[in-house]
């Protein structure tokens, strides 16, 4: 394609080499003014490195940028801000403390001679932004009491604040409830009618055909095709991405579940700031069944967790596995009473991130044989052990015992993580936003883990934010809201529409009233 | 294991290269006359004794073409240390500053017989080895005269003392003060209240502001302190309350210009000097105590005193006078005071 | 390029450039202030180890540094910082002066008490830090800051008080000569010692004229159970475990608050073993009243730094930070330089030391972001 006017950017032969490995080569993309253009791609396939060498914070080792039609060299990201290109990233870079406008005009004060800030004028532009693009945030929250949506409209706002005409989104539903997305969705809709251009990075395929017009898929640093969404299926989008065929639904048998094994009763925990999060909540688990738990983030799921495993004070109720109370009875009493947990966030509970590979191969079980004799580690086990889990789970790269997990990419650590657990033997396994950060093939692997388990007897617990994996792997199908169970389903009776008016807060009889 | 080994290597290899020595270009120098000496933790600027000590010392080298050289301590540990260093260093006088080296003095002149020391602000009594000279100061001699111009100025007819720690040398300063006062209120024909505290420390500034503060709030207006460091507090609590204080060891008006009345200074450094001078000739001085006082110009007031009234300086300069020729012998601990009362009350 | 980023990550590496940068800038500062480089670099050398006695004091020296700077490292490893080693390190020479005063029983008896006295005190003194933290949340700098002085303000009282202190001088009696933990002690000062002594200079050096002590070898055996206790043993794993992410120590069933504890209670122990050992060890064996901190704790705060936390390396790094002290020593003696030049210098040295434990860090990111577009 010719260089031309008609494209917000054009990127040409774009490389880029971290020391040998090279990340990203001859790249040419096109994107067109006034649509919203997806980059689809597995973790690690370059798309970030690709859109931050837009954003000015890397530079390509080849390779020109076009905006326009006229070629730029942006050094840094305020360049890139001055030629009209905004981004929000992953993971947001907001004052926790500060409201929303001062949030938005932070290093774009606009004040008098006496250098005061006109408050007044910057609180007045950010309402007329959000009007305009039906952002619904309000100026004065601060951003601690606001939700990861909100916080992420406030990111757009900041953008939109500085006059950017391209804005891209680096994978910006990772965070959201489903309605949030849809809601998002709108608004990159109002912003594209108002002739902004949209660069969204994603690798889940449900958005880009919910919102994108044209589609480039990257995969191992190289463009494969470049693509019209409405031309094509979400099954040859993730082909594309992946080079194989894929498997998009989870295969298992029906449920063959046994007797209960797990139970919960009335339960009542209070978070951290001492409110009740958890009101009352009852619920059992049998053996040979997958119990998922969806709900929007902040309903009581957090204290949940931690009450089964003996991190937070049980207020009053019973949590009983094989007919056994193990509330309040501390974490390890948890452990030895056979429940295993894949947490939501592996690097801040799941692993040791500077402990070697091994090391955090025995982080439940370092202190009990084969791994500990008469106080002192016996290396050997520990290692032996570490081979098989990383032979069994195809952990790359295969020697890599004694390095530090950190070196690893965040779908081999989880498949560590998997492995250590599912060695555990659990009667229990929980397992909470297991997939969260995974790209295709590791969430496939997570997900096969789960029902493998499921077939041998084991009861399994899945608490996620992401609706379609509880609706996809779970047997028995339950809703949490403001602390308590408000709905169960059995998986061939769910309904999406009223499990996500459930998850909003609504009653289960509604929509016959 | 490896580290192990690793370590067992290393130490090998540190022992194995002592007795290696690099030429410096020091060695070649010819041999003077040198005396040097070991501070205490104060260190060599402390402004008191081991300045005043270094003072002297490089006075006598400068006037002798002899060599001095000095050694600061930063932790009690280091005393033994640095003593010990000096006589790998042909001294041929090691000088310890202050009592705190009285015991490493001691020792190290028993393992080195053939080498001379003294001791400063300290005295072994009988049991001075034969290659240690002992070098105290009768600075009740001072106290007595500085206590004389206390008794002579108050207006407030108190006047008060902070020591450091209680002991024979901080005595000579209590009890020479007071017998001082009490002489001036002979003279005075009116009784003139001492109040006396200690601060239980050298160091302790905030704690010898503290004590003067009360006593300047109580009445005193002139005080003296022995407290070392902590003494540097007792000026300020003067300053701030706009009385009087009286230095100690070194001529501290620098501290106050306008409240330091004067100073019962110590001369160490006239004492090193003297001794050193002493050891050039050849002459012996181990084997016994040295004792300084105003004869030998080692104690005394400043010879500027602008605080003082110009007729109570004179007197006190008799009263020197009168002390240094040895008609006047100020007390130096609580016997000797109780004998010089009596004595002055049969007088009058 | 590979080869390059490995052996600038190994230790040994960084250190001697560290060193010599440190040198080189040293030489700079006493050129500018008026010293020739070379002739005072040559005096530190020979100051060290021109003879087996300066080598002794170095040694001597460099024993409780080593350990308040292995009670820092372990701490370290273990996610907390022992700011509080000084207090913990004057506590212990607080207790076993006391006891070994009060106490005059047979060396066999007296020795071990003396020291354990000294080493319990330490370790209760870590412990209190560790509770406050593991109890109520405070956080152990602000804690052992303030009883770093609380310590001190104890010693000098003490020190003063009327059943131990010793009059005519600033602190207490020396404790009894039954609990010295000098080597020979009483055989080098007898008849017969000495004479014997007379006529082998090297052992007459080193024996008469240091207070060569048993306290070296105590800390390098206690440098290697420290590491054996952090890298051999459950326990340790549990600690490390703590130190490098409390939050999945919790959830894999380990005690945070108890860790906590015990760790402080061991990074005590091991700074009062330092205190007790110099008590036992070195003249004056008895604690005198302080103006100001010796800096035994805060030296090992360096002495970690410079070991990057490593017990073994504490070993090293204490004997190169007494080294460069006593020097500086010699230095000051010769030369006349002030012991501000001296000390600027030591700074430099750790300094640079410190910088370079950057370079892993650099390299190590480097390799990091390379291998995370990797996968």
């Amino acid at each position: 394609m010719d260089i031309s006017n008609e494209y917000a950017v054009q990127m040409r032969g774009i490389e880029k080499s971290f020391g040998t490995y090279k990340v990203l080569d001859d790249i040419n993309i096109d994107v067109k003014k006034g649509t919203v253009h997806a980059i689809l791609g597995e973790n690690g396939a370059g798309k970030s490195t690709l859109m931050n060498i837009l954003y000015g914070m890397y530079h390509a080792d080849a390779g020109e940028i076009y905006l326009n039609g006229e070629a730029v060299n942006i050094k840094n990201p305020s360049m890139a801000i001055k030629h009209g290109i905004g981004m929000v990233h992953q993971h947001f870079m907001l004052v926790d403390k500060f409201t929303v406008t001062q949030n938005i005009i932070l290093g774009n004060e606009t004040a008098n001679a006496f250098g005061i800030i006109n408050m007044k004028k910057a609180r007045k532009d950010v309402i007329k932004i959000v009007e305009k693009y039906g952002l619904k945030v309000d100026p004065d929250a601060r951003i601690e009491d606001i939700s990861v949506g909100m916080q992420q409209r406030v990111e757009i706002l900041k953008a939109l604040y500085r006059g950017v005409d391209l804005l891209i989104l680096d994978e910006p539903t990772a965070v959201l409830t489903p309605m949030e997305i849809e809601e998002l969705i709108d608004i990159m809709r109002n912003l594209i009618n108002d002739g902004k251009t949209i660069i969204i990075i994603t690798h889940k395929l449900k958005e880009i055909k919910a919102s994108s017009d044209d589609c480039t898929v990257i995969r191992k640093g190289k463009v494969i095709d470049r693509v019209k969404v409405k031309d094509e299926s979400k099954q040859s989008l993730a082909e594309k991405m992946v080079g194989r065929k894929v498997r998009l639904v989870v295969e298992k048998t029906p449920a063959n579940p046994g007797g209960k094994i797990f139970e919960i009763n009335d339960l009542r925990v209070k978070c951290a700031r001492g409110i009740e999060t958890v009101k009352g909540l009852s619920l059992s688990i049998r053996k040979g069944e997958i119990f998922g738990i969806a709900g929007i983030e902040g309903n009581g799921q957090k204290e949940l967790v931690e009450a089964i495993t003996g991190v937070r004070q049980v207020e009053s109720g019973t949590i009983k596995i094989n007919g056994k109370e193990i509330q309040n009875t501390g974490t390890r009493n948890v452990i030895d009473n056979k429940i295993s947990v894949i947490h939501e966030d592996r690097h801040r509970y799941g692993v040791v991130l500077d402990f070697s590979v091994a090391d955090n191969a025995i982080l439940e079980n370092y202190r009990k044989a084969p791994f500990c004799k008469n106080g002192f580690l016996d290396y050997n086990a520990r290692d032996r052990f570490t081979e098989e889990l990383i032979k069994e789970y195809n952990i790359k790269p295969e020697r890599c015992k004694g390095t530090r997990i950190r070196r690893l990419s965040g779908g081999n650590q989880q498949k560590l993580v998997v492995g250590r657990e599912v060695a555990n033997n659990p009667d229990l396994l929980i397992a909470v936003q297991p997939t969260r950060g995974l790209d295709v093939g590791a969430i496939e692997f997570v997900h096969k883990t789960l029902v493998r388990l499921r077939d041998e007897g084991k009861a399994i617990l899945l608490i996620s934010l992401e609706l379609d994996e509880v609706m996809d792997v779970s047997d028995t199908i339950s809703v949490i809201y403001d602390g308590s169970i408000t709905g169960i389903f059995n998986q061939k009776e769910a309904d999406e529409q009223k499990i996500g008016l459930l998850m909003a807060g609504g009653k289960e009889n509604d929509e016959n009233a | 294991m490896k580290r192990v080994m690793a370590l067992t290597l290393f130490l090998a290899m540190i022992i194995s290269t002592a007795g290696c020595s690099i030429k410096t270009g020091l060695e070649d120098e010819e041999k003077k006359f040198t005396v040097a000496m070991v501070t205490d933790t104060g260190g060599v600027n402390d402004q008191s004794f081991n300045s005043s000590a270094w003072e002297g010392m490089s006075k006598f080298a400068e006037n002798t073409g002899s060599k001095a050289r000095y050694i600061e301590s930063s932790q009690a540990s280091d005393y033994l240390v640095n003593i010990d260093r000096l006589a790998d260093e042909n001294c041929d006088l090691i000088w310890g500053i202050g009592f705190a080296l009285s015991d490493v003095v001691q020792r190290a002149a028993k393992t080195n017989p053939e080498l001379n020391y003294a001791i400063a602000d300290y005295s072994f009594g009988d049991k001075t080895p034969e290659n240690i000279t002992g070098v105290f100061f009768r600075a009740e001699e001072s106290a007595f005269v500085v206590g004389f111009i206390a008794g002579m100025t108050t207006k407030t007819d108190s006047v008060g003392f902070v020591g450091g720690i209680k002991g024979s040398v901080i005595d000579q300063f209590e009890y020479g003060y007071r017998a001082g006062v009490v002489y001036a209120s002979k003279l005075r024909g009116k009784s003139i209240n001492i109040r006396v505290q200690y601060a239980e420390s050298f160091s302790d500034a905030a704690k010898g502001k503290a004590i003067a503060s009360l006593m300047y709030s109580n009445g005193c207006d002139v005080v003296l302190h022995a407290a070392g460091g902590a003494g540097v507090g007792v000026i300020e609590a003067a300053k701030e309350a706009g009385k009087f204080a009286i230095g100690a060891d070194l001529d501290q008006s620098y501290l106050a210009p306008n409240n330091v009345l004067t100073s019962a200074m110590k001369n160490v450094g006239k004492a090193v000097e003297i001794v050193s001078t002493k050891a050039l000739s050849g002459e012996k001085t181990g084997g016994k105590d040295l004792s300084f006082g105003i004869k030998e110009d080692c104690v005394g007031i400043p010879d500027e005193n602008p605080n003082v009234a110009p007729d109570v300086v004179q007197k006190a300069k008799e009263l020197e006078e009168k002390i240094g020729s040895g008609e006047i012998k100020p007390p130096n601990n609580l016997e000797s005071y109780n004998e010089f009362i009596k004595a002055i009350n049969v007088k009058k | 390029m590979t080869r390059m980023l490995k052996i600038l990550k190994k230790p040994v590496t960084c250190m001697l450039i560290a060193i010599f940068c440190g040198f080189v800038v040293s030489a700079l500062i006493l050129f500018a202030t008026g010293y020739n480089p070379t002739q005072s670099l040559a005096i530190m050398f020979n100051a060290v180890f021109s003879r087996p006695k300066f080598i002794t004091n170095v040694i001597i020296k460099s024993t409780p540094i080593i350990l308040t700077g292995l009670s820092v490292a372990f701490a370290f490893r273990t996610g907390l910082f022992n700011i509080g080693a000084e207090g913990q390190y004057i506590a212990a020479t607080i207790a076993s002066t006391v006891v070994g005063i009060s106490l005059d029983l047979h060396p066999i008896l007296q020795i071990p008490i003396v020291i354990l006295s000294g080493v319990l005190v330490g370790a209760l003194w870590g412990a209190f830090i560790g509770f406050l933290k593991a109890k109520f949340g405070i956080h152990e700098v602000i804690t052992s800051i303030m009883l770093n002085w609380t310590t001190l303000y104890l010693n000098n009282y003490v020190a003063n008080s009327a059943r131990f202190h010793k009059p005519e001088s600033d602190g207490t009696y020396p404790i009894n000569d039954s609990g010295l933990t000098m080597i020979l002690y009483n055989w080098k000062f007898s008849e017969e010692g000495r004479s014997f002594l007379k006529n082998n200079q090297t052992l007459n050096d080193i024996l008469l004229k240091t207070d060569l002590n048993i306290g070296f070898i105590v800390a390098i055996i206690a440098a290697i159970i420290v590491w054996v206790l952090l890298y051999k043993t459950s326990k340790g794993y549990e600690l490390r475990t703590v130190g490098l992410n409390p939050h999945a120590a919790k959830y894999a069933g380990i005690s945070v608050n108890r860790s906590i504890v015990f760790s402080m209670l061991i990074a005590g122990a091991l700074s009062g073993l330092a205190g007790a050992l110099y008590v036992t060890g070195s003249s004056s064996h008895n604690i005198h009243v302080l103006s100001m901190f010796e800096n035994n704790g805060f030296n090992g705060l360096a002495v970690a730094l410079i070991a990057s936390s490593s017990p073994i390396g504490c070993i090293f790094a204490g004997l190169m930070f007494s080294g460069l002290i006593y020097a500086g020593q010699s230095l000051q003696f010769k030369t006349g330089a002030p012991s501000e030049i001296v000390n600027i210098m030591i700074g430099t040295i750790v300094f640079f030391v410190a910088l370079t434990q950057i370079i892993p860090v650099i390299a190590d990111k480097f390799t990091r972001r390379r291998s995370e577009h990797v996968k």
